[in-house]
């Protein structure tokens, strides 16, 4: 019987359209535009200047602080301008732009093939490499890998949880990338797992996904310490604190780190990375998007440069439907949607999904019929209805008491409601106010 | 029969009674004592509890009225000068000369001049669209259209106008108690000395952003050209953030910079029309229909 | 780009649930019952149902339209229920003007002044039936028999419902000994033959809709269950102790509005706690209240009065109950 965790969750309509195509190679755009804040933390400095000439995986931008992370060309070119654009953010940022000629790599970086099993730097040193690398968690969250890899004193971490869930629609990177680089996941995960001095590693896959979890079975058996178990389909199950219980039965409490349970969470999209940067040497300027949509004509996994517009991701796949009324980065619970498709694909672009127009359209509001599907839905059994109307009504102490602050935003509750209600908009809105105003008392 | 009621009678007289008494005791044992003139003060206010004087109602003004040594800094803008006077008739104390102000709304970013590049679908909130992203324009800096400052204004001093997609405000009604500039995640609203016959001119415009990214964005932009400010004889007009800002205080309504506004973001409101040889191309931005 | 974007923060999906598909989905849950009514009360069973589902979508209409002056939404269904849920709860043969007036209680004065769908903290449905039980007690308790169709809608010949006879007879100091022969059979009872309220008669028709709404997962489990298992332990410590005065579980549950009561009226949405734990103390309260009120109270039947009851409850048990949320820390843990 798989497992799964024990609260709440939707099961929206898998639309994996692309799960089995296999993962192709995008050809470099002519120009790409790289922002310097891809990662949850600190944007990181610009270290080039207009005009200069940078390689493929060439550092053009440094980490800022500890949860920070560093920044590498994924093209060879010049740098035209340092100007400003709308990311996924929804607003400006700045970024570099790079005009590409040919494609020269950093010669460090190794283009063999050839997989590497073979561990041979030292905890340390596999940290180093990561900040270095820029790796970030590439599941979507983009939190500095390097940052969960240090664990701080007096905390311990008995077992590594490598997400390989991948519970959104539409999204099949994550699947192919298992299916087609799973031993480099595996030695990844080994990586990953010398860092963090544990010895167990659990890979969570849904089963959806049979194929993936039969192949890396089968891989896992020479990888020490490592197993594969198959989940119950159920969103969102990708959800840190949701797979940690679903795997390991542990609760992380409110407010905490998976590392107060002893454990931490990686997703198989950075164990690949992690393998590319230990043992090739290579920094994270290229990742697994992709492209999909009911009308597309192409939909498909592409293997990106970071900074690569996603018009140029759409061309590929066979070009912009007429009926496009919505573009989302990412899946369509968690995803952001973009207003323009110059927005450049970055570390936490995990998809790209073109949604037709009578989909792109939120259905009309009508009253809350108090139906409770909403506290049904939430995997952290929080009352969403209330929190928008505490939110609505700006009554933040009452909000916060009713624990706000938990959401993990996965959308579950909007998804689910009857009358079309915008909860988790206004749960978002409420959910900032109320940090704000806790941070705002600590300062105190 | 009739001793049913008898008893029915007694008893709940009775009961009626040790409640009355048990009732005046508590009632004095938890007396708070309050300064009678509390209770007259908040007779003479509004009682609109818009908190436009930064209170949270008028009864915690009241409080404040009657503690406070002089009334510098307190103001009720919903009363004004009356109001104010007459409570400081009643406590003895001297109200400061406060000029009538009045709300602005620092765009001019319609569709026609600030084309829209994308649809907002979420909930019908500025805030929320403001946390998500830029806007249905490209200007990151300009109205969002979702009516927060209208839902805000207790006094129905503002509407949406349907073609503009902007709020208008209505002079007449306003009281500036500025619950508009505190609803607007963008601020961008602003708070203007009232001028006589209501006059203003203002730079219609918050985009801090450079001329060329501003001007791509909105047509009537402020790209901070530096024109106004030379136009300007009476040093009102200064340049801060890429956007031009008129000093109520030193400005004249001399007119003067309207019409060297290369983008026409400058605005004059309640004007006569001027003498036909100067061509005006500022936007007619008073659509109230009070006026 | 011509081509201008939807934005809107996430989620960018949702679900194929809506407001009307769930009361459609109720009106589905309830066919069952209504067919099993004209199955055995013929024309009267027709006539009522129609008139009251159109009088309540009627004043519905209206209220909205001329009164509230806001877009209508009788399309949403929730009137429909309603309308449906009264006509269940009424003799097949009570004249029409009580029925329109049940109607306009039900949708005017319990739902429409709370400000409509989602706002009244009562059941319209059974507000307006209690109403029309107080006001028209004569021809709201007296029974027709089942006779399909038979009989005509006016001149059907009526008796009284098996919790009247159990009421009265014990009233008259006769032991349940004795009523057992008046009563129907169980089997009887399961499957309608008896005379009562059109929809609560057959208790298989209920199980039906109930299984369809378990299915559809429009409701869930915790209310009816909570509902007929309190009741089922309750009279079964008072049939133990007694059985000469009271009556076995199995009757309690098949005689009467329990069926419906607690598949059908107790789960309205707008009226019922929102959360597990609240649905569970919510359904213990209705089931112990309707027999307190069987046993001890003056009218034979309670269901109504108990769902009315703990309806007043609701607003409090959301505001205290809360469910036991993820990663809530214990205490000292
Ligand atoms: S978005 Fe927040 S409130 Fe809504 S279901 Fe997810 S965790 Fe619960
Ligand atoms: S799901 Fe929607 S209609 Fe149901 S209780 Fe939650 S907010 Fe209300």
């Amino acid at each position: 019987m798989p497992k799964t965790f024990p609260i709440g969750g939707v099961h929206p309509p898998e639309n994996k359209i692309t799960a089995d195509t296999a993962i192709e190679l995008l050809p470099v755009p002519s120009s790409v535009v790289i922002p310097v804040s891809q990662h949850i933390g600190a944007p990181a400095a610009i270290i080039v200047n207009k005009g200069d000439y940078v390689k493929t995986g060439q550092k053009i931008a440094e980490s800022k602080g500890f949860v920070s992370s560093n920044i590498h060309s994924s093209v060879s070119g010049k740098v035209n301008k340092i100007d400003s654009i709308i990311d996924t953010s929804g607003y400006k940022q700045t970024a570099v732009f790079i005009d590409v000629e040919g494609d020269e790599w950093v010669e460090t970086i190794d283009r063999n093939s050839e997989i590497i099993t073979e561990v041979r730097l030292s905890g340390e040193e596999i940290i180093k490499k990561c900040l270095e690398s820029g790796i970030v968690g590439l599941g979507g969250a983009t939190f500095p890998s390097h940052v969960k890899l240090t664990v701080p004193a007096g905390k311990k971490c008995d077992v590594l949880i490598i997400n390989g869930v991948e519970c959104e629609p539409y999204l099949t990177s994550d699947h192919r990338l298992m299916l087609e680089k799973g031993e480099e996941i595996l030695t990844g995960v080994t990586i990953l797992m010398k860092a963090l001095k544990v010895g167990k590693a659990l890979i969570g896959i849904e089963n959806n996904k049979t194929d993936a979890i039969n192949h890396l079975t089968k891989l896992a058996t020479i990888f020490s310490g490592v197993t594969v178990h198959a989940l119950k389909v159920k969103y969102p199950q990708g959800a840190e604190k949701q797979l940690i219980k679903a795997l390991i039965n542990r609760e992380v409490p409110s407010g905490r780190l998976p590392l107060d349970v002893g454990t931490v969470v990686h997703n198989v999209g950075t164990a690949y990375a992690v393998y590319e940067a230990v043992q090739k040497n290579k920094p994270l300027f290229e990742r697994v998007v992709t492209i999909t949509g009911k009308s597309l004509s192409r939909p498909g996994n592409y293997l990106v440069r970071i900074g690569t517009p996603v018009s140029w991701l759409i061309e590929a796949a066979g070009g912009m439907p007429e009926d496009t009324g919505k573009i989302v980065s990412g899946g369509p619970l968690m995803g952001k949607a973009i207003n323009n498709a110059d927005v450049p694909v970055v570390k936490g672009t995990s998809g790209v999904i073109l949604l037709p127009k009578d989909e792109s359209e939120r259905m009309e509001i009508s009253r809350c019929i108090r139906c409770g599907k909403c506290i049904e839905a939430c995997a952290l059994n929080l009352e969403p209805y209330l929190l928008m109307t505490l939110s609505e009504k700006g009554l933040f102490e009452k909000a916060e008491h009713e624990r706000i602050t938990d959401c993990m935003e996965c959308g579950s509750c909007s998804y689910i409601c009857p009358a079309g209600r915008p909860l988790l908009d206004y749960i978002r809105l409420g959910k900032t106010a109320v940090m704000k105003m806790v941070r705002e008392r600590n300062m105190k | 029969m009739s001793l049913t009621v008898l008893i029915t009678i007694i008893s709940l007289s009775l009961l009626a009674l040790i409640s009355s008494v048990i009732l005046y005791f508590i009632a004095q044992k938890f007396k708070v004592f309050e300064d009678p003139r509390i209770d007259e003060v908040q007779a003479i206010l509004p009682a609109a509890n818009c908190g436009g004087c930064g209170f949270a109602g008028c009864r915690n003004f009241a409080e404040a009225l009657v503690k406070a040594e002089t009334f510098e800094g307190l103001n009720c803008p919903v009363g004004g000068a009356t109001v104010m006077g007459s409570v400081a008739k009643l406590l003895g104390k001297e109200a400061p000369v406060v000029d009538p102000m009045v709300a602005v709304l620092l765009c001019n970013g319609s569709p026609e001049f600030r084309p829209r590049t994308s649809k907002y679908n979420g909930a019908s909130d500025c805030r929320i669209s403001h946390n998500l992203y830029i806007g249905e324009t490209d200007c990151s800096y300009g109205c969002l259209g979702l009516a927060d400052c209208v839902r805000a204004c207790a006094f129905d001093a503002m509407y949406m106008n349907s073609e503009t997609e902007l709020p208008v405000i209505i002079d007449d009604k306003c009281v500036a108690c500025g619950a508009c500039v505190k609803a607007c995640p963008r601020k961008i609203i602003e708070l203007r000395k009232k001028a006589k016959k209501d006059r203003k001119i203002y730079v219609s415009c918050s985009n801090c952003e450079k001329g060329g990214p501003a001007r791509r964005a909105c047509k009537v932009t402020c790209i901070a050209c530096g024109k106004c400010v030379k136009a300007c004889e009476f040093d009102a007009i200064t340049i801060e953030n890429n956007l031009a800002y008129i000093d109520t205080n030193k400005c004249t309504f001399c007119r003067k910079c309207v019409t060297e506004c290369p983008t026409s973001c400058i605005i004059e409101v309640n004007f006569p029309p001027r003498k036909p040889r100067i061509e005006v191309q500022a936007e007619v931005v008073n659509d109230n229909p009070n006026v | 780009m011509s081509n201008i974007l939807n934005v809107s923060p996430s989620p960018h999906a949702h679900g194929k649930e809506t407001t009307k598909k769930l009361m459609f989905g109720v009106v589905v849950a309830l066919l069952p019952a209504l067919f099993t009514s004209i199955f055995y009360f013929g024309y009267g069973a027709i006539i009522v149902t129609t008139t009251s589902v159109i009088s309540c979508l009627a004043f519905e209409y209206l209220i909205q339209k001329f009164i509230f002056r806001k877009p209508v939404t009788i399309t949403d269904g929730s009137a429909l229920v309603t309308g449906m849920l009264l006509a269940f709860n009424l003799p097949s043969n009570i004249p029409v003007f009580i029925i329109i007036v049940g109607s306009f209680v039900s949708i005017a004065i319990a739902k429409m002044t709370f400000g409509g769908l989602g706002n009244n903290p009562f059941n319209p449905a059974l507000v307006g039936r209690v109403f029309m039980l107080i006001s028209f007690p004569v021809q709201m308790t007296s029974w027709p028999v089942p006779a399909g169709f038979s009989t005509g809608y006016a001149d059907a010949v009526t008796g009284a419902t098996p919790l009247a006879i159990i009421k009265e007879g014990l009233k008259n100091g006769e032991s349940l000994s004795q009523l057992v022969t008046q009563i129907p059979t169980p089997s009887q009872m399961f499957l309608g033959n008896m005379g009562g309220s059109m929809g609560e008669v057959a208790a298989f028709a209920l199980l039906i809709g109930f299984a369809y709404l378990l299915i559809k997962k429009i409701i869930t489990w915790h209310i009816p269950v909570s509902i007929i298992g309190s009741i089922m332990i309750f009279t079964l410590i008072l049939w133990l102790l007694n059985p000469e005065k009271n009556a076995d579980p199995m009757f309690h549950i098949l005689a009467g509005g329990v069926l419906l009561g607690a598949i059908f009226m107790a789960t309205d949405y707008v009226t019922s706690p929102m959360n597990p734990k609240s649905m569970i103390i919510y359904g213990c309260g209705i089931g112990i209240l309707t027999v307190i009120i069987r046993v001890w109270g003056a009218y034979p039947e309670g269901v109504s009065f108990a769902i009315l009851i703990m309806n007043a409850f609701v607003p409090l048990m959301n505001a205290y109950i809360k469910p036991k949320r993820f990663g809530e820390e214990v205490k000292n843990g």
